[in-house]
């Protein structure tokens, strides 16, 4: 019902358009090698607390952008303008920013990234207002089923391309196989927020695919985001005997339980933990602490790929960001960079650039190699849902070498092309 | 075993409230003024002692000789240049400036400093602990906490009742006209509390960054606790402020041990039984 009315409103408004923009059609039709125009709106957190996932989006769009210059469709010539909107870390202003490109700008497509509380809203309003969007940097089922996703039928506007749970179950239960550690009892910390209950759900998160590998997940139950105190975890973690924590927890929760837990004499041979432990600076900050920490790891500059935009190799895009900030390489960079490849792909595939359902299809047709891997969503085993594409994820761990942190890829069971980079280490 | 643990890592955990919150309490106290920027100029003096470390190359608990002068300086020129233009019969006009004060010291931090994630490094007195019995260990760094709060409010409260100062600070609390007839002059005096409150607010800030990670923007979630001090303790009462703290840490530390959901519900819900027992809480001094 919802879908007939919008048909019936844009085919006005398309009339209306029409007839007002007659005179420049009859001048200009579509067939004639005149340069067309087409804008990206690129929504991402540049301050907020997720600032840290856009830190290198400037980088990246000038990159992008000089690489879109001479970028044809149809044989004529494209002006690829990018809009760049920050979200301030908020989900409505994220919403609110993705209308304003929309309604104002006339953007032609949508690309964001940066957790699902940046992708989500911004697929949203671009499937509200049948907008072609691709979003990344978000595990798949947050992304789909948050949105109230149907995997019969999925979206029609919205594509996302990212890992999932089950990537990074697998991930981390082959980084504690290496470990081979007596103790089967795993420390669970997972906080009350949407990560934690989905981490620690007990029939769809960690607990049973652990289990099934033969180890028992000592849980103590969801703490709260920014916590004061982790001693009855710890003492809960000590009674087990537990060898290995994991979880997932935001950066200053996992340095308070990090330094208590030494406090008070829990000394753990594994620490997985997701979220906290992905940007060096944390680890940095941990001091000789942070050494040997492990994490899931889904971009670095080791991965066998290269940019179908630019054609730097994962190396020299991360040796080129930290030549031009002075700042570490991190994991959002390969992916945000691989949104303007879809993009690029797009616009030069598709058959009508000012047509947002010739750009939707485009977008569906997608099957490209990238720098964070192949991006398709034809229905391959590695779609879970017509609109989600899984990358390959590998698990690994920060060794410190001259007190600088160094993510080491230390197990790709799961993405044997991507190559390991050392053995693992045991904390103490 | 387990609760004695449970009860003193909970006192302990109160001294951090309590730093926290001594600053505020005392501002309160003084002028009347809420400041919603407290949590963020604690993170604030964070960065600059993180600053100040870089560059000197000081032991973080060292930095504080420079970082709480300044501080101090800083709040005593806040409050002239800036806090002082607002106060006055209605309350809500400096709340809406701190408020204020609140987003552009975050982003001011952001623009300055990055969104990195930083932390100050003590070496290893940051992971040492004393045995007290079996199964109850106290961390150095949370016992220096909690002394460093017992000192604060106790060096706070001698300066209110046994100095010239304190006597000042106590007649503009307790009528700011009169005061001013007496020859005080109530914009000098706020501005002392104020630097007092700051160079409480820099010895929080350091301990805060040892303790654990900060970032710019987590002021805000790092303060509402101290309010709750503050309200149990009774507006305006130092020594208050403390057993607020501890109150809140030890609620906190038994709904933890029950199950960790009720960690904060169990220091909410201490708090609400306070108030709907005294509601001026437990030691009011101000009216």
């Amino acid at each position: 019902m919802r879908k007939f009315q919008s048909m019936d409103r844009r085919a006005l408004l398309k009339g209306g358009a029409a007839m007002l923009a007659a005179p420049a059609i009859l001048r200009a039709s579509r067939a004639s090698a005149q340069a067309s125009s087409f804008k990206i709106g690129f929504v991402n957190p540049a301050t907020g607390p997720l600032a840290g996932f856009g830190e290198a989006d400037q980088y990246i769009i000038q990159a992008a952008q000089a690489a879109l210059a001479g970028i044809e469709n149809n044989g004529a010539p494209v002006n690829v303008e990018i809009i760049y909107k920050d979200t301030q870390s908020s989900s409505n202003r994220a919403a609110e920013v993705t209308v304003e490109l929309i309604e104002r700008d006339g953007v032609d497509l949508v690309v964001a990234s940066a957790a699902p509380d940046t992708t989500n809203p911004v697929a949203d309003q671009c499937e509200l207002l049948e907008m072609p969007c691709v979003t990344t940097v978000a595990p798949w089922q947050p992304y789909f089923f948050g949105r109230q996703g149907n995997p019969a039928t999925g979206f029609d506007f919205t594509y996302h391309f990212f890992w999932g749970l089950e990537d990074v179950i697998a991930n981390f239960l082959n980084l504690w196989d290496d470990a081979g550690l007596t103790s089967r009892n795993i420390a669970g910390l997972f906080p009350n927020d949407a990560d934690g209950n989905a981490w620690g759900d007990p029939q769809l998160g960690l607990p049973p695919a652990l289990a099934a590998r033969g180890y028992t997940t000592i849980d103590p139950g969801r703490y709260q985001v920014m916590n004061n105190d982790f001693s009855s975890q710890i003492a809960a973690f000590k009674d087990a005997g537990c060898e290995i924590v994991t979880g997932n927890m935001i950066p200053p929760d996992f340095a308070t339980f990090w330094s208590q837990a030494a406090q008070q004499g829990f000394n753990p041979r594994v620490v997985t933990i997701g979220k906290a432990l992905l940007f060096p600076s944390v680890i940095e900050s941990l001091g000789a602490r942070g050494d040997n920490l492990t994490s899931e790891i889904w971009w670095s500059p080791s991965h066998p790929f290269a940019s179908s935009l630019t054609g730097e190799t994962s190396r020299q895009l991360a040796d080129g960001y930290s030549a031009a900030t002075g700042r570490p390489w991190t994991q959002p960079i390969g992916f945000i960079h691989a949104l303007f490849e879809v993009a690029a792909d797009v616009i030069r595939r598709c058959e009508a650039l000012d047509d947002s359902m010739a750009v939707v299809d485009a977008i569906a047709q997608t099957d490209l190699d990238t720098i964070v891997g192949n991006v398709s969503w034809n229905g391959g085993p590695l779609n879970p849902v017509k609109n989600v594409k899984r990358t390959p994820l590998v698990a690994g761990q920060w060794q410190l070498e001259n007190g600088a942190p160094n993510l080491v890829i230390t197990n790709n069971t799961e993405a044997p092309n991507i190559p390991v980079g050392g053995a693992m280490r045991l904390i103490g | 075993m387990d609760w004695i643990n449970v009860i003193i890592q909970g006192v302990l955990i109160g001294g951090l409230y309590a730093l926290f919150a001594a600053g505020l309490s005392l501002i309160f106290g003084v002028m009347r003024l809420v400041n919603i920027s407290h949590g963020d100029f604690i993170v604030g003096a964070a960065y600059v002692a993180f600053a100040v470390i870089q560059m000197t190359g000081l032991h973080p608990l060292v930095s504080l000789v420079i970082v709480v002068p300044l501080f101090a300086l800083l709040g005593y020129a806040l409050q002239l240049g800036l806090l002082n233009r607002v106060l006055g019969g209605d309350i809500l006009p400096p709340l809406i400036v701190t408020f204020g004060l609140s987003i552009i010291v975050q982003n001011g931090l952001l623009t300055l400093f990055t969104a990195d994630s930083r932390r100050l490094d003590a070496g290893a007195i940051e992971v040492e602990s004393l045995n007290l019995m079996p199964g109850v260990d106290i961390g150095y760094m949370p016992l220096m906490t909690f002394v460093s709060a017992v000192a604060i409010i106790a060096g706070l409260q001698f300066l209110f009742y046994r100095t010239t100062m304190g006597r000042a600070f106590r007649a503009t609390s307790d009528d700011g006209e009169i005061a001013q007839i007496m020859g005080l002059d109530n914009r000098k005096v706020f501005g002392w509390a104020m630097g007092l409150a700051m160079a409480v607010v820099a010895v929080a800030g350091v301990f805060l960054a040892i303790r654990a990670n900060f970032d710019p923007f987590m002021g805000p979630s790092r303060l509402i606790f101290g309010f709750e001090a503050v309200i149990i303790g009774g507006l305006g009462n130092l020594w208050g402020t403390l057993a607020g703290g501890i109150i809140l840490g030890v609620a906190q530390g038994i709904g933890a041990h029950i199950d960790p959901g009720w960690q904060l519900l169990a220091g909410h819900i201490a708090f609400l039984a306070i108030l709907a027992v005294r509601p001026r809480g437990l030691f009011p001094r101000v009216d």
